[in-house]
């Protein structure tokens, strides 16, 4: 009983890692068509940025506000590079599909490569806040303190996207452009904003699940965005594009199935597993769970 | 000696001057020019094919094309999209195109640019999309999806309304209700209207362009066009019928 809870929080925090990452990354391909490779980049910039800062903020005592000030910095550039990447590289080529992937797979790699070159192809130690590193008896399982940040950090994400896309006026816009884009701006309303919006948005979510990483590996590392990123596809895939709610269901089922797996199964067969889900959803279900509704 | 001074020409509220579109291979308007004058209802008529959406839409600029359109005098050619529609230009579009998955209160909301949207006179019109404000505009009926496209485009005291087949796919009962409606919205602003339905037509509109093949063949009075009976069944290959 104890194993089964245990791999049971362990599925969920690994879940809401990816859906930290899918959910920018559903909400972009379901707003403007574009399927972005570097959106692993993103994680890795939250990752590094939040390790950087930390290492640099020796002078402050209290571990917590050193981790803490560092998401803070990690998220911010998260959100900027992404902003600028929209700007820069995406929108001269809105509307040309193949060229935006070609481009955002070069930016995937020159990223990793431009980090591995700054600070080395190793991975670092992170420090995390003690009480993370400590453990939670729940019905006999001794659960990694860790696991509770991630998932409340997924759900209060989770929350405040929601509210955003049903309460402002420019989650009106991102959840009619993700229905039809001419259409909105037939109203006369400036599309290209809300697309900037969206990156930064989506930028912002996969630098906190870089911070986040951080803790629940313990260390950092390049091509950890990248890995991660294969899994976000698959939660994004079967959640259903443009839908925030189907990346949180497919997120918990991807996490735990990846979880139970492993541990029931052997080591990699919840590689496996998530692959034959994908299979089974592309061809029970090819719209994803939730379909392209912004909800 | 005569001193009497012969009027200005009134300069058109929209002039649409040597209009391409091609659509892949195809070169669907080829050099369309006409004009439309402020008030009243100007039909854009035409058989099936012959590029009436594509005018509608190249005119906001939803499709890539060359030539000059002009509105009051602006040269809106080279515009994006939501910029030629901030100069008040409505947008009833062929399909609808109400967002599904938002309510009928968010898709009005969505839509409201002016300070002080005209929601009473878009209840007053339709009366049905009060009733269902709550509703998602993806379970409405037709008629109540083409109420919805309409109101939409009248929330805004937009200067012209490019409505497109507002009665398509609807029933008798419903393509009186719209034409009624039609009728009111003419009154308030000037409307470039593609409708198949000639009856509606004859009934609201003054002016009538007709396409064929890409090129305008026909501009002028909209009754003197569809009382020739012989003239209407060649350039458009129907008879004139339809509710209204």
């Amino acid at each position: 009983m104890s194993t089964f809870v245990l791999l049971t929080i362990t599925g969920l925090g690994l879940g809401a890692m990816y859906f930290l990452i899918a959910s920018g990354l559903s909400l972009i391909y379901g707003l403007m068509g574009v399927l972005n490779f570097a959106h692993g980049f993103f994680l890795t910039v939250g990752a590094y940025g939040t390790w950087w800062m930390e290492l640099h903020l020796t002078g402050i005592g209290s571990i917590w506000l050193r981790y803490l000030i560092g998401a803070a910095f990690g998220l911010a550039l998260g959100a900027a590079i992404a902003a600028l990447v929209e700007l820069v590289l995406i929108r001269p080529l809105y509307q040309r599909h193949i060229e935006q992937v070609l481009v955002t797979v070069g930016l995937a790699i020159a990223g990793t490569a431009l980090v591995q070159a700054i600070w080395g192809g190793d991975q670092r130690a992170f420090v995390t806040p003690p009480w993370l590193n400590e453990t939670t008896d729940v019905l006999g399982a001794k659960v990694p303190n860790d696991r509770w940040l991630e998932i409340a950090a997924a759900a209060v994400v989770f929350v405040l996207l929601q509210l955003f896309l049903r309460r402002t006026r420019y989650g009106l816009i991102i959840r009619a452009g993700v229905e039809n884009r001419s259409m909105v701006q037939a109203l006369g309303i400036d599309v290209r904003k809300a697309f900037t919006l969206v990156f930064a948005i989506g930028g912002v979510a996969a630098a906190l699940a870089g911070a986040l990483s951080n803790v629940y590996f313990g260390s950092v590392v390049p091509e950890r965005g990248t890995s991660l990123l294969i899994f976000a596809f698959i939660v994004v895939v079967i959640g259903g594009l443009g839908s925030l709610g189907g990346s949180a269901a497919a997120a918990v089922v991807v996490g735990l199935a990846q979880q139970y797996a492993n541990y029931y199964g052997s080591t990699g067969m919840g590689e496996i597993v998530v692959v034959l889900l994908l299979g089974v959803v592309l061809l029970v279900r090819p719209r994803g769970l939730a379909g392209a509704v912004a909800t | 000696m005569n001193t009497a001074v012969a009027p200005a020409p009134t300069r058109p509220l929209l002039a649409v001057a040597d209009l391409h579109v091609y659509l892949g291979e195809s070169h669907v308007l080829q050099g369309v020019s006409f004009d439309v004058p402020e008030g009243g209802v100007t039909a854009l008529l035409g058989r099936n094919g012959v590029g009436k959406t594509t005018t509608i839409r190249a005119l906001l600029g939803l499709t890539s094309r060359r030539g000059t359109v002009s509105f009051d005098g602006v040269d809106i050619s080279h515009a994006p999209t939501h910029r030629i529609v901030r100069r008040a230009i409505g947008y009833v579009p062929e399909d609808r195109d109400v967002f599904a998955g938002l309510t009928v209160a968010e898709n009005l909301r969505l839509a409201a640019r002016d300070a002080q949207p005209r929601y009473e006179l878009v209840y007053d019109l339709f009366p049905r999309l009060r009733e269902r404000a709550r509703q998602r505009a993806g379970t409405l009926s037709g008629g109540e999806q083409q109420m919805l496209a309409l109101g939409r485009a009248l929330l805004n005291e937009n200067r012209l309304l490019l409505v497109d087949e507002p009665t398509k796919g609807l029933a008798p009962l419903l393509v009186t209700e719209v034409a009624r409606a039609l009728d009111h919205i003419a009154e308030l602003t000037t409307v470039l209207l593609v409708e198949q339905n000639l009856a509606v037509v004859r009934r609201i509109a003054r002016d009538a362009v007709v396409l064929d093949q890409g090129r305008v063949v026909h501009s002028g009075d909209a009754a003197g066009l569809l009382a020739d009976r012989d003239r209407v069944h060649r350039l458009l290959g129907v008879s004139g019928g339809g509710h209204a």
